[in-house]
């Protein structure tokens, strides 16, 4: 048998236990709410609160909203700078990073100014108006990884011929867009909207300065307060982040036409040999 | 009269000019390809005609409607792609159906019709799979199914073979010329390859820098190439200078050689100027076959057995040229730096434009 070579084992066993002890150090700690005893006391307590329900479902839903706009956006953006501006693409990827590098605060002061009380457009001033800025924030911070995400989606199919072959058949630009771009890209999306759903679900600068019942100021406030709950919301975080990239995973590589998951062998079909004539 | 009409067609990308006043007229029904090297613009002619780019001047018409600024998916044109082109995230059956379903036919329709199409081509156990399970062939017929199956007024194909392997590229464009003669459908074909062009095609526009250099019938264009590109680039070629010793009876001196011959391919001759004349490698034989054939000799330089064809390269005063000859089981090869004596008829012999 092969053997191991010495010193990367022990690199990526050092890492993985970087990564692992602390993991199973707030694990452990969450589950220690009950004096001498073990128990998912603490996420019972995280699930029972209308808080947590609340301001998850609030920022699921913002996230779904902003991947939608974000795909909306992004979609045909890619695929007008593939096709017919590939010139530009090194700005448009250029304004695409911007979000990594504009920290979030910049970003939502600079909101609250163009759309506040003065503005002509007074988003900040209703409820619903900002969930629209918190929404459109969102978008922006989506941003890098949705058009990376896209654009090698994009770069994997050949956009050009499949849009001319498209065309020759009576196709409108539209019914390319709808039909034959969105379809060839939808895993390249999902993985863009994976990434985006694990980022918006905890983001916390912009919806606690917009002063939103979002998921990220009520983890925040859990730290401030408590003190196992938090880390059963850690591991839970954790877990629904895992979740999103297994998913964005199973996305990305399944072709079309394929199933999700292996075909199960009919077990009515099954006899025994020896029952066989 | 013209069903595909091309006239004083040019396209400029910036400076650089590729297609320069092409004209064409195409018969209905009629099957016709573009051969050429890379860079000729035959392919951008093509496109032209497709509509993915704009003519800079002249003019397009198909079945007398002009067609030159009209966007390609108005056109009823059909396409196929060197690189098939199919939807990856359709099925064989939803790719035959999608230039149907674009033009809103009801449901029955459309299904009667990819059925058709796919017993056309005879992939109709088929219809589930994707294009990433289809081996390349299979890949392309889909590809033409798909195009004809919205009934276009013109089938453009680009370069349909090249991405094939040598067996399945023969079998495919017998079957793209055979669907072609039973749909009757006007057909223009871009290839660089000459056996493709000459085999199935009604006629064959060699393309060189952007203009025609000769239209014809594909035996027209072998036999009677009229200029040196066209005569170089379809098949092998000898050539020889000659001096034109009268011009009023087209005889030249060749090497040595008297020579009357029957025509001057187009060629103006002058009395006294040189001319090139190319002579093709299945034109030499070892023996004289008509009194009037000229007989030249020559050292074997090279004997090559390829089955039914022996080829050979000769050296005649200070050129090497080759010859093709059948295989004949009584047939004695000579041996190399042996002296051969090699015929051909005056009637072959092909006087080159510049």
């Amino acid at each position: 048998m092969k053997r191991l070579p010495a010193f990367p084992t022990l690199v990526v066993i050092a890492a993985s236990l970087y990564f692992l002890v602390p993991l199973y150090a707030t694990f452990d700690f969450s589950l220690r709410m009950e004096r001498g005893v073990l128990s998912f006391a603490a996420y019972r307590d995280v699930f029972q609160s209308d808080t947590f329900i609340s301001t998850l479902s609030f920022s699921a839903v913002a996230s779904l909203v902003a991947i939608l706009l974000g795909a909306l956006i992004v979609v045909p953006t890619a695929y007008w700078v593939r096709l017919k501006l590939p010139r530009l693409r090194p700005l448009v990827e250029f304004l695409t990073l911007l979000p990594l590098i504009i920290p979030p605060v910049v970003l939502v002061f600079g909101y609250m100014r163009i759309y506040g009380n003065n503005s002509f457009l007074p988003l900040t001033t209703t409820d619903p108006g900002t969930n629209v800025l918190l929404v459109i924030g969102y978008t922006v911070l989506s941003l890098p990884y949705m058009f990376r995400a896209v654009d090698n989606g994009m770069a994997a199919i050949d956009i050009a011929t499949l849009t001319e072959a498209a065309e020759s058949l009576g196709a409108s630009r539209f019914d390319i867009i709808r039909r034959v771009i969105f379809p060839n890209v939808r895993s390249a999306i999902m993985s863009g909207a994976f990434l985006t759903f694990s980022i918006s679900l905890g983001e916390f600068v912009m919806a606690s300065l917009l002063n939103r019942p979002a998921f990220g100021p009520y983890l925040v406030q859990m730290g401030q307060d408590y003190a196992y709950q938090p880390a059963a919301l850690a591991i839970m975080a954790f877990a629904v982040t895992w979740a999103s990239m297994a998913l964005m995973q199973i996305f990305a590589t399944r072709k079309p036409g394929q199933r999700f998951l292996p075909r199960l062998p009919r077990l009515s079909t099954f006899a025994p040999r020896s029952a066989r004539p | 009269m013209s069903f595909l009409t091309i006239q004083s067609v040019s396209k400029s990308f910036g400076a650089n000019t590729v297609v320069r006043e092409f004209d064409l007229g195409v018969r209905k029904g009629e099957f016709v390809s573009f051969l050429g090297p890379s860079g000729c613009g035959k392919t951008t002619v093509l496109r032209m005609v497709a509509g993915f780019e704009t003519p800079t001047s002249g003019t397009i018409t198909i079945d007398g409607e002009d067609v030159t600024r009209v966007p390609a998916n108005k056109r009823r044109i059909g396409m196929v792609f060197q690189a098939y082109a199919l939807f990856p995230n359709l099925n064989v059956y939803d790719n035959v159906a999608f230039g149907l379903k674009v033009h809103g036919m009801d449901a029955a329709a459309i299904d009667r019709r990819v059925k058709d199409m796919l017993d056309m081509i005879a992939l109709g156990h088929l219809a589930d799979r994707y294009p990433y399970q289809m081996s390349g062939g299979q890949q392309q017929r889909v590809a033409l199914a798909r195009a004809l199956a919205p009934q276009p007024r013109v089938l453009l194909l680009d370069e349909p073979l090249s991405a094939l392997d040598a067996k399945i590229r023969v079998s495919l464009r017998e079957d793209i010329r055979k669907i072609q003669r039973e749909l009757g459908i006007t057909t223009v074909f871009v290839t660089h390859d000459q056996e493709e062009a000459l085999s199935i095609s009604d006629r064959v526009i060699v393309m060189n820098k952007g203009r025609a250099d000769q239209m014809g019938t594909p035996s027209e264009i072998y036999n009677r190439p009229k200029t040196r590109f066209v005569a170089e680039f379809v098949g092998t070629l000898n050539t020889f200078d000659a001096r034109v010793a009268d011009a009023d009876t087209n005889r030249i001196t060749l090497a040595g050689r008297d020579i009357a011959l029957p025509s001057s391919n187009g060629v103006t001759l002058k009395t006294g100027e040189t001319v090139t004349v190319a002579l093709r490698p299945e034109a030499f034989h070892l023996e004289a076959e008509r009194p009037d054939d000229v007989t030249l000799e020559g050292k074997v330089q090279h004997f090559g057995f390829h089955g039914s064809i022996i080829r050979a390269r000769v050296a005649i005063e200070d050129r090497s040229i080759s010859i093709d000859m059948f295989n004949q089981a009584s047939f004695t090869m000579p041996a190399v730096g042996e002296t051969i004596r090699l015929s051909f008829s005056p009637a072959d012999a092909l006087v080159l434009a510049a």
